[in-house]
């Protein structure tokens, strides 16, 4: 019985259908949870896919975030459950204050779309175990106008230190890539970072597309493994076991 | 745009232009609109519905009896010219719609806008068949790409194709960008749409069954595009430009995304009788379309239709373009359902209307008549046009407007490195990387996305299926501006052929037909030549026409722009898994070039660099050997005898072999047998060539094949190392280039770096972009 | 001269389709907001103008605002006086 995983949808969402792929590959049974409902029918994980929620007018994820859907999921986490952000997914969860941090217009001025590589900073969490050990770089898209991850320095420090940076934009060889590096790091994020974790370790948010490199007939399915992860871990928590990472990096 | 009262007699007199005028109508046409009423004088509101209706771009009243001429019928064609857009099966119960359109005019105005409204307007012509859209392309053009206006309406229009298609979430995976000096007074945008549907969710726009309700939902009317489309379009630029100005339509893809959904949605629950999307023409256009198009009528109440202002005229309301609204003919026991659906997710929707069996289009306010037309009067029995033809009186082939006319020492046989005019093509604004503008686009959006921007062709899976849809855009305008019939055929040519090449069997063709003012002879005898042209080529090919735009007027004080045939081609494969790319694959296989090189550098990218002798030529194209050519390409790739596929085209042979090389990160040597002069061995641009490679092994099958195909095969050499080596050998018996009287060698050798350098850089040069 | 401080308040035209305020509008009722309506998105630019007197900076802003700013097709501006900007010490 494959477990369920939750994927928001507001309106204008326009990666709600992939993401609900993706799920599927990764051996999850996709749950489409619309804007207005404020429960989640009883899902193990939920999604917060990519998109453009209501247009992102006024700032990308904010009016996203009061929807009745929100409330629900900002429950669902503070109680541990599991929560992955996609691009604008990932707005939401910072504009919501679930992840730290937030997320500004790209370094250029210009939408990007293209491909990146990210590796994960440490496997040991619901979203990364599955990924291969060795930092090895996954390439797949991002696409996104908003993607400059910022944080002050004190924020930064604190992340870093806690383990809370969860991707980070790297090179072909898996090196941390510059702010100022257009070819790897092209929305100039601070400290390269890509996706990040909240404290408790439960909710996670990325700028990359997962989802859009799940098949090698697509580019790549390097993405795959952070969806598979989640799912497993979901599967887990559904059964009762202790999710991973709740413990703070040593 | 405001309407003169007419003057009351006895005052004081100032030469008032009569109204019909005003609108853009021609006094011939007022009594040809008299005629449809029965002999009677049309109202204001009439008039002004006979005004958009009877624009050239929503009546084709110039281009209607030439369209008539094209091929359409195919197997497997399921909607044709006349419908929103062509429809072709491809089999497992599935179809494909897709369609071309332009919106030149309101990207001049507002490029941005401009830009986003034709995508709103083209993905609506899609989904209100019911397919779901899955891809755009963009075919743009512009003039000197260093000039500022120029500037301006580029980062516009690419800024607007993104901003549209990335917020709706419908990847743009290809099209085209081309600078040439006569669209430096007229931009070009047409924006290509492709979807897939289920067949037996197949929807027309007509309105059958007397007593149906006329929905209308979407966004809120407003005065957008009054005097847009209609008005705009049917005049050409002049400095009197700023009256037409205020009709800027604002495009809201946010508001689309949720149309689509909800189109979708009632179509696959079988909730409407009839479908039509709101474009040019407003209310007016989608009532008269559709009604016409069942032989019914429709009555609409101006007071059910939900407003974005107050205050606004009847003839507003019934011509306003504002973006985003649908028309649905709904069986009274469904509206209930239409209404839950259209209210879910979050979009206005009124009954506005009903369907009557009187064949008028009747609008109606407070219980009063305003307006009765006939349907037809508007659309199907719209007046049309015999214009003249006229050719040019010096038919020459003269070299291209802006090329050096005069024998230039840069040619290679009179002292220039053809490595250096490799690079100075690879750099030059036409042929550099585009990537600096496609990475403004989300192309992987959808999850569908095998091959997006950058390469010949898009490629599309079809998820569930094994299968994949293979999309190119192109368009020669700079051999049409001197033999637009060979114009028009050699845009058909590479269009199918960039689709052939990857192994896909062309489906069908939609086109774009921008040209200049159709009342001038020489103009019209351009657009017959390019119709009559796309005609053969289609025939040639075995190809339906299914549908498509045309946009005439493109004309400025600066002159009118070269005739741009913008060709559209969706092919199938139905192996995903046997897609063949251009770009080279492993070292040592080797390199073939089929097909054979003509004289003919007129048109070609290098004359426009190096400029042309009086002795060039323009290109021949042989219809029978290009169908032979795109024939052998997939059956070669059928018998997985090929590794790699790329056509010859913008900057000829060595460019060809440069991407190639590029793309796939490995160099090739080879030698070119020669009869002919180094430039057009090298650069030249005559059609139906292409550059295949294979393994070693499979070398001599693959040279079989070609000649089993009726068709010259040379093996140049093969793929390997990190530079670009091309050797010409001349035919005679020894060959060396001293014979010719050249006095450098007859090789060309670059590292791939420099010319990835000169590629990378080209476009972001030419328009000034830091990056 | 001396300096003289402006906001420029860039709006849609009225009667332009304001996409943006009618998302905003749209997600009110989730915030249990009511009663509000017409709601218009804009941009404000503030900046410093040196020039002999008010009135000729402010013929600055007026060419800038019409120039640059606002976007005339489908865009209104209104220019206001503000306080000037504390020196940097």
């Amino acid at each position: 019985m494959p477990v369920r995983i939750g994927v928001v949808v507001f309106p204008g969402s326009n990666c709600d259908r992939d993401t609900l792929h993706g799920l599927e590959l990764a051996g999850g049974e996709p749950v489409a949870l619309w804007h207005e409902q404020a429960t989640l029918d009883g899902v193990a994980a939920v999604i917060l896919p990519g998109g453009f929620a209501y247009g992102d007018y006024l700032r990308a994820g904010v009016i996203a975030r009061f929807s009745p859907v929100m409330r629900a999921v900002e429950a669902f986490a503070a109680d541990g459950g599991l929560v992955l952000g996609i691009c604008n997914g990932f707005q939401v969860l910072a504009e919501a204050g679930l992840v730290p941090g937030a997320l500004l217009r790209n370094r250029g001025l210009r939408f990007l779309g293209r491909d990146v590589r990210i590796a994960a900073e440490r496997l040991d969490t619901p979203f990364t175990h599955g990924l291969a050990a060795g930092g090895a770089p996954l390439r797949m898209p991002i696409a996104h106008g908003e993607g400059c991850y910022y944080a002050d320095d004190a924020t930064l420090d604190a992340l870093e230190a806690e383990g809370q940076v969860l991707f980070r934009y790297v090179d072909e060889e898996g090196g941390q890539a510059a702010e100022d590096d257009r070819e790897h790091n092209p929305n100039g994020s601070l400290r390269a970072i890509a996706g990040v974790l909240n404290a408790a370790g439960n909710v996670a948010g990325l700028m990359p597309h997962p989802e859009r490199a799940s098949e090698s007939i697509l580019g790549s399915d390097e993405g795959l493994p952070i969806i598979r992860s989640l799912v497993e871990s979901a599967a887990r928590a559904a059964a009762g076991e202790r999710p991973l990472a709740l413990v703070a990096a040593s | 745009m405001t309407i003169a009262e007419p003057e009351a007699v006895g005052e004081p007199a100032e030469p008032v232009e009569p109204l019909h005028r005003q609108l853009g109508l021609t006094d011939d046409e007022l009594e040809a609109i008299r005629e449809r009423l029965a002999g009677r004088q049309p109202n204001e509101l009439e008039l002004a519905m006979f005004s958009v209706m009877w624009s050239e771009h929503c009546s084709y009243k110039s281009s209607k009896p030439l369209l008539g001429t094209l091929p359409t019928a195919g197997a497997g064609v399921v909607a044709g010219p006349g419908e929103n857009a062509g429809v072709i099966s491809i089999g497992d119960g599935l179809a494909v719609a897709f369609k071309i359109e332009s919106h030149n005019h309101p990207s001049a105005v507002e490029p941005y806008q401009g830009a986003a409204t034709g995508v709103g307007g083209i993905l609506r012509d899609i989904f209100t068949m019911g397919a779901r859209p899955i891809a755009v392309l963009d075919a743009l053009r512009f003039g000197d790409p260093a000039d500022v206006r120029t500037r301006h309406l580029v980062d516009g229009v690419v800024g607007g194709v993104g901003g549209y298609g990335n917020c709706v979430g419908i990847p743009t995976v290809g099209g085209e960008l081309v600078f040439d000096p006569s669209y430096q007074g007229n931009p070009l945008v047409n924006v290509m749409a492709i979807g897939v549907l289920e067949e037996r969710h197949l929807t027309r726009a007509a309105a059958p069954g007397p007593g149906n309700l006329v929905v209308l939902f979407g966004s809120t009317t407003g005065r957008d595009g009054i005097g847009g489309a209609s008005v705009l379009a049917s005049a050409t630029f002049s400095d009197a430009d700023a009256s037409k100005r205020p009709s800027v339509q604002v495009g809201d893809p946010f508001a689309e995304k949720l149309l689509i959904e909800a189109s979708l949605e009632l179509i696959e629950r079988g909730l409407v009788e009839g479908l039509q999307d709101l474009g040019a023409g407003g209310i007016t256009c989608a009532t008269s379309e559709t009604a016409d198009r069942a032989g019914t009528g429709i009555t609409v109440d101006l007071d059910a239709i939900p407003l974005r202002e107050p205050g606004m005229a009847p003839f507003e309301v019934m011509i306003s373009e504002s973006q985003e609204r649908m028309c649905a003919i709904v069986r009274p026991d469904r509206w209930p359902d239409v209404r839950e659906v259209a209210e879910r997710w979050g979009l206005p929707v009124a009954v506005i209307g009903r369907v009557t069996d009187d064949g008028d289009i009747t609008v109606t306010s407070g219980g009063a008549e305003l307006a009765r037309i006939p349907a037809a009067a508007l659309t199907s029995d719209a007046i049309v046009h015999q214009r003249v033809a006229r050719a040019p009186e010096h038919r020459r082939a003269a070299p291209a407007p802006g090329a050096p006319t005069g024998a230039s020492d840069r040619l290679p046989e009179r002292g220039m490195d053809p490595g250096a005019v490799l690079l100075a093509l690879l750099g030059s604004p036409n042929l550099a990387s585009r990537r600096s503008v496609f990475e403004r686009y989300d192309s992987t959006v959808g999850t569908d996305t095998v091959v997006g921007p950058g390469h010949g062709a898009a490629v599309m899976r079809i998820k569930g299926t094994s299968r994949a849809l293979v999309a190119a855009t192109d368009g020669n305008q700079a051999v049409g501006v001197l033999d637009p019939h060979l114009g028009a055929a050699m845009s058909v040519a590479e269009a199918t052929r960039n689709v052939s090449i990857t192994g896909a069997r062309p489906l069908g063709v939609t086109n774009c037909l921008n040209y200049g003012d159709p009342t001038r002879p020489e103009a019209f005898w351009q657009l017959t030549e390019g119709v009559r042209g796309l005609a053969d080529a289609c025939r040639a090919l075995g190809l339906p026409v299914t549908g498509g735009n045309v946009s005439l007027y493109n004309e400025s004080p600066a002159g009118s722009i070269a005739p741009t045939p913008e060709i559209g081609v969706v092919g199938l494969i139905d192996d995903v898994a046997a897609l063949v790319g251009p770009a080279f694959v492993t070292d040592g296989d080797a390199i073939l070039l089929v097909g054979e090189a003509t004289s003919g550098l007129i048109g070609s990218s290098y004359a426009a660099l190096a400029g042309t002798t009086v002795e060039d030529g323009l290109p021949s194209l042989d219809l029978v050997r290009e169908a032979a050519v795109q024939g052998f390409a997939r059956d070669a790739i059928d018998r997985g005898l090929v590794e790699s596929a790329q056509d010859v085209s913008g900057g000829g042979l060595a460019v060809a072999l440069a991407e190639a090389a590029m793309w796939g990160g490995r160099g090739a040597a080879v030698r070119v047998p020669t009869s002919m002069s180094p430039a057009v061995e090298l650069f030249g641009e005559s059609p139906s060539r292409i550059v295949v490679t294979t393994t070693q092994r499979h070398a001599p099958a693959l040279a079989l094949l070609a000649r089993q195909h009726g068709l010259p095969v040379e093996t140049l050499g093969s793929v390997g190392g990190d530079r670009l080596q091309i050797q010409l050998v001349g035919t005679s018996s020894t060959g060396a280039s001293e014979e010719r009287g050249s006095t450098i060698a007859d090789v060309l050798d670059v590292p791939l770096t420099a010319l990835r350098h000169a590629w990378d850089h080209g476009l972001t040069r030419a328009l000034g972009w830091g990056n | 001269m001396s300096s003289h401080r402006f906001a420029v308040n860039v709006t849609p035209k009225p009667g332009i389709l304001d996409p943006q305020g009618r998302a905003v509008e749209g997600s009110l009722d989730h915030l249990g907001i009511e009663g509000v309506h017409a709601v218009r998105v804009g941009r404000r630019v503030e900046l410093s103008v040196d020039a002999s007197d008010a009135a000729s900076a402010l013929a600055v802003v007026e060419r800038l605002a019409s120039e640059l700013l606002a976007n005339p097709l489908i865009e209104a501006y209104a220019i206001e006086a503000i306080e000037p900007v504390e020196a940097v010490a």
